[in-house]
């Protein structure tokens, strides 16, 4: 250990420093928890909400929603989330965190659907309800109840919608995908293709990527893809509206957007405004604010009466567009657009 | 190193103060863990207990032991960028393994194997074809996470053996304080590794290779050998960090663990790990890794923006590494 031994005081500066962090730290407390979100223990209820990630507008607006309703009722919302999409480690560091903090319930959109169950079973025999929002667990009953968009409905309404606008064209489909590991993605895709009325190794699908709904990697995907397919391609499905601005802007270089006909999931104002502006065909809202309402709510009659919720609450799926077609039920842009992830 | 030993000692007119920390190069790490420890728990009310303490080093283990193996790499002057994607691959193969029958103790050592030869694949790179390290596991983290995607089909599996999850089963001591066998695992690999690069040839051979790799090589130590060694024994270390992560998350997951690396490098430079090689060890891992943890934990039960916490971690990083910087030039 002789080589060792030597010039550390680097660890006097480190400690100096996260002193130094800490305090500052200490310093914006006052400044962003005005809501007495440390107070803990008694008083007003209190509710976790643990997301996949943080920065995702969807998830942003289901946490806003939540705190709004959570502080309508008089209590508090502590909302916390994983690092990245599939980041199970960081969701169950969340409900730890916030078994002991005390809240009443927690919310919690599972990035994994079964890499979490652990953690909500030790949650719940410390008395704590727990409530799956948007992304159901495997197995569904893991939790209390789940307050979610049927995504096989909702990718059938998309897939039902381009089937009528294609009309009696023959489909030549791309498909936009998710990724395999997640659920949503699966349901979605095969509600699209029951939608259109195919089996799922249908020959029509003429090229497919993995987007993890990341604009950037659609549009790359889809330039690729208009390498090999060209200009057969007459229908994209995108498991939501990031992906198909990537796929559209792909078909806009090639000069294919008049001839493509792009439906989108999702109801994000901007998904909406895309409908509008035609860019879309349609897409299909879901309702993260109903959601956390609906999560928010169930937490709060649990704490006064004990009452549970129980099974999977379809929070509905609405169709956008502006060319609606016969024997559909859809609404328009201008609803879309006081309505976005309402 | 014997100048620099003798700046230490000499140090007198700087106080005594910094005297004891040189000698004692976990004390500043160390230090601020406790001042954490303690402003937390006057901050806030949830802190102070016992189930949170135990919480705390639950998810410190995985990183933390990640980070184990990254500081021998960092201590070689290397790093390892690829030590969670080859964990993340480790628990694959051992869940897919299971899943296809075989016997969860075979599974659990060929994964180890198979995240050794991975990590020792990359040692003969950097030592053999004089690549560098931070480039050689670039790629590796590229391939690995490739061949995870391959091998997971994308999807997510299924833990079937009790064995694969053995480490998230939870011990309490006196009927009250919680552990788990991932922690006693973890703090065992621990003592061992503290005392393999203490007490041993192999362990000063380490440090020598990263400290002066010439003057190593002149005293006749096989700096060749020696770095693949490290990145060997790493390999095993992340297969064991695999094993733990299967212990609190049980599913093989293709997608955890994407910052694993970056994690495990804060928690070895936080620790007062010389990102240089030639200083540091693992006890100041071990602390690097709970201090991280004791701000999340701490911070977000004060309701902080989990953006602070980044803030306040990275600020730690770069002092940390400023502060080395900063005493070799003055002892160079």
């Amino acid at each position: 250990m002789k080589l060792t031994g030597t010039r550390r005081s680097v660890s006097t500066l480190s400690a100096l420093v996260c002193v130094g962090a800490v305090a500052l730290s200490a310093c914006t407390t006052t400044k962003t928890s005005g809501s007495g979100s440390g107070s803990g223990g008694s008083g007003p209820v209190k509710i976790g909400l643990v997301t996949k990630t943080e920065t995702n507008p969807y998830f942003v607006k289901l946490r806003d929603s939540a705190k709004a309703a959570a502080e309508s009722k008089g209590g508090t919302l502590v909302a916390l989330a994983g690092k990245f999409d599939g980041d199970n480690e960081g969701q169950v560091t969340a409900i730890e965190n916030l078994v002991q903090q005390g809240v009443k319930g927690i919310l919690i959109t599972p990035s994994n659907s079964a890499g979490v169950l652990g953690a909500i079973k030790q949650a719940q025999d410390k008395g704590v309800i727990v409530i799956a929002l948007d992304t159901a667990t495997t197995p569904a009953d893991a939790v209390t109840a789940t307050y979610a968009t049927n995504n096989e409905s909702a990718g059938k309404l998309i897939g039902q919608y381009v089937k009528a606008r294609l009309g009696s064209t023959p489909p030549k489909l791309v498909m936009m995908d998710l990724d395999p590991s997640a659920s949503v993605g699966v349901q979605r895709h095969n509600g699209f293709l029951e939608g259109m009325g195919l089996p799922l190794n249908t020959p029509d699908v003429i090229g497919s990527a993995l987007t993890q709904g990341d604009q950037t990697k659609a549009q790359q995907a889809m330039e690729n893809l208009l390498q090999r397919v060209g200009g057969q391609v007459n229908a994209v499905y995108n498991i939501n509206e990031p992906a198909a601005r990537g796929a559209y802007q792909a078909l806009k270089e090639k000069g294919l957007t008049g001839k493509v006909i792009v439906g989108a999931i999702d109801g994000g104002c901007q998904g909406v405004q895309n409908v509008k502006d035609g860019q879309f065909v349609a897409t299909v809202m879901q309702f993260p604010k109903k959601m956390a309402e609906d999560g928010v709510n169930a937490v709060f009659d649990y704490a006064k009466s004990g009452k549970k919720p129980s099974g999977f609450i379809d929070t509905g799926a609405t169709l956008i567009t502006d060319k609606p077609v016969p024997g559909q039920a859809s609404k328009d842009t201008a609803w879309g657009a006081q309505n976005c992830w309402g | 190193m014997s100048t620099a030993t003798t700046t230490a000692d000499t140090g007198s007119r700087s106080g005594a103060l910094r005297v004891l920390f040189a000698r004692n190069p976990v004390l500043g790490p160390t230090a601020a863990l406790l001042v954490a420890i303690i402003f937390f728990s006057l901050a806030t009310s949830t802190f102070a207990n016992i189930d949170n303490f135990s919480f705390i080093v639950q998810q410190s283990i995985v990183v933390g032991t990640l980070a184990l193996g990254q500081t021998l790499v960092i201590l070689t002057s290397g790093i390892d960028l690829a030590n969670a994607s080859i964990a993340v691959f480790g628990t694959l193969l051992m869940t897919r393994l299971t899943t296809g029958h075989l016997p969860g103790p075979v599974a659990l050592v060929l994964a180890i194997v198979a995240c050794t030869l991975v990590a020792t694949l990359s040692g003969l790179l950097v030592s053999r074809i004089k690549l560098p390290p931070f480039i050689v596991t670039l790629g590796m983290l590229a391939v690995m996470t490739a061949v995870t995607n391959l091998y997971s089909k994308g999807t997510t599996w299924p833990v079937p053996s009790g064995l694969l999850t053995w480490l998230g089963t939870s011990l309490y001591l006196f009927g009250r304080v919680q552990f788990t066998m991932g922690m006693v695992i973890a703090a065992l690999l621990f003592v061992l590794m503290w005392f393999v690069l203490a007490k041993t040839g192999w362990g000063r051979h380490v440090y020598a290779v990263g400290n002066e790799p010439e003057a190593a090589r002149l005293t006749g130590i096989h700096i060749d050998r020696t770095l693949v060694s490290v990145y060997a024994v790493a390999g095993i270390i992340y297969g064991f960090a695999a094993w733990m992560a299967l212990g609190r998350t049980p599913t093989a997951d293709p997608n955890a663990y994407q910052t694993g690396n970056l994690d495990s490098i804060t928690a070895v430079v936080i620790g007062g790990t010389s990102l240089f090689g030639g200083r540091g060890g693992v006890v100041g891992t071990v602390v690097g890794a709970l201090i991280v943890a004791v701000l999340r934990s701490g911070l977000t039960q004060m309701g902080i923006d989990s953006n602070y916490q980044n803030l306040a971690t990275g600020v730690l990083v770069i002092a940390a590494v400023a502060f080395d910087q900063a005493t070799r030039r003055r002892s160079s």
